[in-house]
C-alpha cells in the first residue's frame, strides 16, 4: 500500500487516488506547426524508466485535485509531491 | 544429448539417477557470435531454438542477466489461447497453437500442454453480441469458437454464481475449446535443452551494460562478462525493454507495469476449464497440483518492483469471489508479480529497428506466455532473413506512426486503465 502526501489534504492511502501517467509529457502547443514525430512522442512514446519517475495522480476520493508525485518505480519510495500547477524542478 | 523416454528413465533408475546428462551447459562467452539474443526467457530461448532449427544459424548466444526462465515465463498463469478478432493477432496466435500442439514431441520434453478450453463469460446482452462477433471472426480464421448460452455455461462450470440476485449475472460465454494451459517452466527448459544441444551458448548471470553502435549499425554488446561482438542482436526482454531502449537512445511506445498472480492452497479437481470474468479483469484455472491459479488487473502505476501491492489483489479477488463464491473459503498459498511491457495499443512489437542488425521483440502486455513459440519462430525468421514474416508484419514498430494500430480491445494509450 502506497501512502501519498496530497499537497492539499496531507498523507492519504493509495486507494483514494487514481493514476494519470508520466507527468513530464507535454502536449505540443496549440496552433503551432509540429512534426508527426512530436505527436508520436506526446501520444505514444514513454521513457518509463526504473528509478525516479514524475507522475500524475488524482486525489479522486478526496479533494479531486490532480497532483504531481515523484516516486521510485522499483522501490515505490515517494520523494516529493507538488500541486498540478507547480513546475518540476 | 540423451533422449528422454521411458527406456532412458528405466535405464537411469538402475544407476540411481546419478548419470543423467546436464540439460544445458554453462559456457564462457566467446568474443564473437553470428547472433546474440538478449534475454533468456521463453521468447529468447525459443528464438535461439528456431534460429538453429529452421535457419541453421547455430553460432548464437543467449545472454541473461539472472537465470533462464526466472522472469515472466516463470511468473505467468500459463494460459494458451488464440481467441482474437483481428486477423493479425488471430493468425499469429493460431500458428502458435499448432506449435503448442506438437511442442512436447518437438522438444522431447513434456510441457504438459492441456487443451482444456477457455470460457470468457458475458454479463449483458451487449457483451453477448460482441462475443458473437468475435467468435464469428475467429471461425473465419479457422479458429474454433462456440457461443454458449447461460444454461450451457452452467453445465460446464456449475460452481460459478448462477443465483438470481447478483450484480453481474452470467448471460453466457464465448468458448475456445482448443485453448488451454501448459507447464511454463518446462517450456523454457525444453527450448533451452534443445537450443544448447544444437550449439547455442546459454550465458546466465550476464548483464547488458551497453551497446556498440556505429554509423547506424550494431557491432556488439558490452556485458558484465566482457564485450561480445555480433552483427545481429535481438532484444527479447519484455518487462525490461525500456531499460535497454534507453541505452540505445530509443524511446518506445511502451510503459512498464506490474501484474500480479496468485495461487490458492491445493484442492481436489473442481474446475477443468480456464474461465475469465467478463465484468472486470479476472481469470482462473486449476493447476495439476490442485491450486486455483488466478490473476487480473495491473497494479496500475509504472513499476519495476516484481512484487505487488495488496489493494489490487483485493480488488481482483473480489471479482473472483463474485464469479465463483466458493473461492472465499480457500486460503491463499502464494502471490507474486511480474513486470510487463504494456504497449500503447495492447499488441506486441516484433520488428527490425532503425539500427541495422538490431531487432526488437517486446510489448507483450498480458499475453506473452501463449505467444512463446510463435514469437520465437517469427523473431528467428526476422533476424535470419533480415525481414519480417507475414505473420508478424502487423506487429511493426512504426504502426504507431502510421496509424495502423492493432487495438484488439479498443483500448487507448492509458495502458494501466485496462
Amino acid at each position: 500500500m502506497l501512502h501519498i502526501k496530497c499537497p492539499h489534504c496531507g498523507m492519504r492511502s493509495q486507494i483514494e487516488f487514481s493514476y494519470g501517467g508520466d507527468a513530464t509529457v507535454k502536449r505540443p502547443e496549440l496552433g503551432k506547426e509540429i512534426s508527426d514525430q512530436d505527436w508520436d512522442n506526446f501520444v505514444y512514446n514513454r521513457k518509463s524508466l526504473r528509478g525516479k519517475h514524475w507522475e500524475l495522480w488524482q486525489h479522486l476520493s478526496g479533494c479531486r485535485q490532480w497532483i504531481k508525485v515523484q516516486r521510485d518505480t522499483a522501490t515505490h519510495e515517494i520523494f516529493k509531491t507538488l500541486k498540478a500547477n507547480e513546475e518540476i524542478s | 544429448m540423451q533422449k528422454y523416454s521411458v527406456f532412458s528413465l528405466v535405464k537411469n533408475a538402475l544407476s540411481n539417477h546419478e548419470n543423467w546428462d546436464l540439460a544445458w551447459k554453462d559456457p564462457t562467452p566467446k568474443k564473437e557470435y553470428d547472433v546474440v539474443i538478449i534475454g533468456g526467457g521463453g521468447h529468447g530461448l525459443a528464438t535461439a531454438y528456431y534460429l538453429a532449427k529452421e535457419h541453421n544459424i547455430t553460432n548464437v548466444a543467449i545472454i541473461e542477466k539472472g537465470w533462464i526462465g526466472g522472469g515472466n515465463v516463470g511468473r505467468n498463469t500459463t494460459i494458451i489461447r488464440s481467441n482474437y478478432m483481428h486477423d493479425d493477432n488471430a493468425l499469429f496466435s493460431e500458428f502458435g497453437m499448432d506449435l503448442w500442439r506438437r511442442m512436447s514431441q518437438d522438444l522431447n520434453y513434456n510441457v504438459m500442454f492441456s487443451p482444456r478450453g477457455i470460457i470468457n463469460l458475458a454479463h449483458s446482452d451487449a457483451q453477448m453480441n460482441t462475443y458473437a462477433r468475435r467468435g464469428n471472426s475467429m471461425r473465419l480464421n479457422g479458429i474454433d469458437a462456440v457461443l454458449l448460452n447461460r444454461e450451457e455455461v452452467r453445465e460446464i462450470i456449475p460452481m460459478a454464481d448462477f443465483s438470481e440476485n447478483v450484480r453481474f449475472p452470467i448471460f453466457g460465454g464465448l468458448m475456445q475449446p482448443s485453448a488451454g494451459t501448459a507447464r511454463h517452466d518446462a517450456v523454457a527448459w525444453g527450448y533451452a535443452r534443445q537450443a544448447d544441444d544444437m550449439g547455442v551458448d546459454i550465458i546466465q548471470n550476464c548483464e547488458v551494460i551497453g551497446f556498440d553502435v556505429s554509423a547506424g549499425k550494431i557491432n556488439g554488446v558490452r556485458t558484465s562478462r566482457g564485450d561480445i561482438k555480433a552483427k545481429k542482436i535481438g532484444l527479447c526482454v519484455a518487462g525490461s525493454t525500456n531499460i535497454l531502449a534507453e541505452k540505445l537512445n530509443m524511446t518506445l511506445p511502451i510503459e512498464t507495469h506490474l501484474l500480479q498472480a496468485c495461487v490458492s492452497e491445493p484442492v481436489k479437481p473442481v474446475l477443468d476449464k480456464v474461465v475469465t470474468f467478463g465484468a472486470g479483469h479476472f481469470y482462473i484455472s486449476q493447476s495439476d497440483k490442485g491450486e486455483m491459479v488466478m490473476g487480473g488487473d495491473l497494479d496500475g502505476y509504472n513499476s519495476y518492483a516484481q512484487r505487488g501491492n495488496l489493494p489490487t489483489l483485493q480488488h481482483v479477488l473480489t471479482e473472483g469471489i463474485a464469479m465463483m463464491p466458493f473461492l472465499s473459503k480457500l486460503k491463499m498459498l502464494r502471490t507474486w508479480g511480474g513486470i510487463m511491457d504494456m504497449s500503447m495499443d495492447g499488441s506486441p512489437i516484433i520488428d527490425k529497428t532503425h539500427i541495422e542488425g538490431l531487432y526488437l521483440n517486446c510489448g507483450w502486455c498480458y499475453g506473452g506466455f501463449k505467444a512463446t513459440p510463435a514469437s520465437g519462430w517469427t523473431f528467428a525468421h526476422t533476424i535470419a532473413q533480415d525481414r519480417v514474416h507475414e505473420l508478424n508484419a502487423g506487429y511493426s514498430l512504426n504502426r504507431f506512426n502510421t496509424g495502423h494500430l492493432l487495438d484488439e480491445k479498443g483500448l487507448g494509450t492509458k495502458t494501466w486503465i485496462s
